[in-house]
């Protein structure tokens, strides 16, 4: 694909479905939030203050105070960081550990593939948020294994595709024409073979981040990884639930929409990378 | 029958391994935060922990086998004990919310499909997109802030019936809506469908849009397929084509991903029930994991596994009667 198609096919993207544009603009966002929230911030969202507790949306407080007096505006952004850092580290250490033992079974065939098959299998025999509770469980509560249960439960999605991607490609003209030119296995699937696979791929990736999100998210709902006072908008939801029946709809339902809104923009945008790289697709 | 088999053999090796991953000494996690080296020394014991790994393994079996799961030490009961006793709760939300979405997901994907690029189809996909995007215990935080705190139209999220006003009823299923008609206690079936209808909502709100959206895309491939057009040129009235000929055909694809669909109703149980007070396996899993209470998590993972392979393995029979031709390749 030259450049300039792909420019079109951007173009066409955008033209076809506006909401991709919109998706592009919250990512943006998003990413601004993640990389400078702490200064872009009015409070520390850290900071305690005992005269201003539960203060509702005000133009000082624009998402309003918590129990604490904290500053929910400025938790929220800052919450971005860790939230999108969670996502984005387990869907790429699924992406290159899932793709590079799928490559490695749908190439070798054989007994390698069917203890991969199996291993990938056994992930899928399970309900997914119930395997991550349990491997944070077993692991220990924290944030690195909230990460590696999300890297685990997505593996199978990148695994099996690129088995069968690989395995359909395993005999080509180009790949045996690499081999008969003393490739080695290593160097023709690193070199040949995987990189016509990436596209779709990255598909997949950007549609399964939103579902990183909201797995992340709620294992620290229910009180797995993330600790107080950290700021994470699973959490932040959590504690604010509390103050639901005394009516203080601000504490849950502005770090909740922070991940509606990133979930949101995740599907939107795996949409019309999809649309762009696989026009036939387009639905 | 094929495919359950291996995996049932796969989860028990995995929530084998995964209770023995816990950093450090098992035993010590086992025995709990209050216990002291003598009553450790017990728990290596009864749990074999000082054997080799295949032995603890053949004994993990054995016990598997003999329906131990090993003993709470929160509730002091035997695991499985308390898990029987809390799944028909986490099954009856579970299947409340299947039965919504499919009755609302599969009528409004037809729709779009017979009529694509309408009004209903827009609206479908508009839905069907956002839904995708709201975390389900936010959704269930937001219902009862609605439809409790503001409207007071449902009653107070604290668990399946407000023992206060209604009886809840003798155990016959487990389902207090089956048990409240079986007893003809009409109020108090009354009373557990109030409580009910909210974390149904949450629950099959998320999975409405994959229901929906393979709904379309398979009504759409069967209507446009040759068989239906042949159908359409012999004259058969638009309803047996579109039920007979086109309906049927898609069901096989809406069956595929319903593994998908009760894997995310299954794990999203946990969440809604923490925020309903709902007294399943979920909510008690939950209150095991923060009380590290290793016996009984490892236990509602592997029921909740069997389960799930088990509903694999009806979706899987229920695609062979649908459609012939899957059992043949079976």
């Amino acid at each position: 694909m030259t450049l300039a198609t792909f420019a079109k096919d951007t173009r066409h993207a955008f033209a076809e479905n506006p909401l991709t544009l919109v998706a592009v603009v919250i990512f943006t966002l998003l990413l601004l939030c993640a990389i400078l929230g702490p200064s872009l911030v009015p409070y520390d969202p850290l900071m305690t203050d005992s005269n201003a507790r539960m203060v509702p949306p005000s133009w000082q407080h624009w998402f309003g105070t918590d129990h604490l007096g904290r500053d929910i505006f400025s938790r929220v952004v800052v919450a971005a960081r860790l939230d999108l850092g969670m996502a984005v580290t387990a869907v790429a250490a699924s992406f290159v550990i899932g793709t590079s033992l799928g490559a490695i079974a749908g190439y070798r065939g054989g007994f390698v593939d069917q203890l991969i098959g199996r291993v990938f299998d056994t992930i899928m025999a399970f309900p997914l948020f119930v395997l991550a509770m349990g491997i944070v469980a077993a692991l220990g509560n924290s944030v690195v294994n909230i990460i590696i249960a999300t890297a685990i439960i997505n593996l199978p999605f990148y695994g099996r595709y690129a088995r069968a991607e690989v395995n359909v490609r395993r005999d080509a003209a180009y790949v045996e024409a690499a081999r008969m030119g003393g490739n080695g296995s290593v160097r023709i699937l690193a070199r040949h073979i995987v990189p016509n696979i990436l596209p779709p791929m990255m598909v997949q990736a950007s549609l399964n981040m939103g579902w990183a999100i909201l797995n992340a998210a709620g294992l620290s709902f229910i009180g797995l990884g993330v600790r107080p006072p950290e700021a994470e908008w699973g959490i932040m939801v959590s504690e604010g639930a509390s103050y639901i029946f005394s009516g203080e709809w601000w504490t849950f339902v502005f770090p909740g929409m922070a991940l509606v809104l990133a979930v949101f923009c995740f599907n939107l945008l795996g949409d019309g990378l999809r649309d762009m790289i696989d026009p036939r697709r387009r639905t | 029958m094929g495919s359950a088999i291996p995996s049932l053999i796969g989860v028990i090796i995995a929530t084998f391994l995964l209770s023995r991953a816990l950093p450090g000494d098992p035993a010590v996690y086992f025995a709990g935060p209050a216990a002291n080296a003598e009553s450790v020394q017990q728990v290596r014991e009864s749990l074999g922990l000082d054997k080799s790994v295949p032995e603890q393994f053949a004994l993990y079996v054995w016990d598997l086998a003999h329906g131990s799961l090993g003993t709470s030490l929160t509730t002091g009961q035997p695991v499985a004990d308390d898990l029987l006793q809390r799944l028909p709760a986490s099954m009856e939300l579970t299947f409340a919310a299947l039965i919504v979405a499919i009755v609302v997901a599969v009528p409004l994907g037809v729709f779009a499909a017979v009529r694509p690029s309408s009004f209903v189809d827009h609206f479908c996909r508009g839905t069907v997109t956002v839904a995708a995007a709201f975390p389900t215990f936010f959704v269930a935080l937001l219902l009862v802030y609605v439809f409790y705190y503001l409207l007071g139209w449902a009653p107070q999220p604290l668990g399946r019936i407000d023992e206060i006003y209604y009886v809840a009823p003798d155990t016959v299923t487990g389902f207090y809506l089956i048990d409240t008609l079986l007893a003809g206690d009409s109020e108090s079936f009354r009373g557990a469908l109030a409580q009910l209808v909210l974390p149904t909502i949450s629950l099959a709100l998320f999975a409405l849009a994959p229901i929906a959206r393979m709904t379309r895309a398979s009504m759409l491939t069967a209507l446009g397929s040759d068989f239906v057009r042949t159908a359409r040129a012999n004259g058969l009235s638009g309803a047996t084509v579109l039920f007979t000929y086109g309906f049927r055909n898609a069901l096989l694809s809406i069956t595929n991903i319903m593994g998908m669909i009760f894997s995310f109703l299954l794990g999203s149980n946990v969440l809604i029930e923490q925020v309903f007070g709902w007294p399943g396996i979920g909510a008690y899993a939950v209150s095991a994991v923060i009380a590290s209470d290793y016996a009984a998590v490892q236990g509602f993972i592997l029921m909740m596994a069997v389960i799930y392979v088990l509903l694999n393995l009806v979706v899987d029979l229920l695609a062979g009667l649908i459609d012939p031709r899957v059992r043949f390749e079976g």
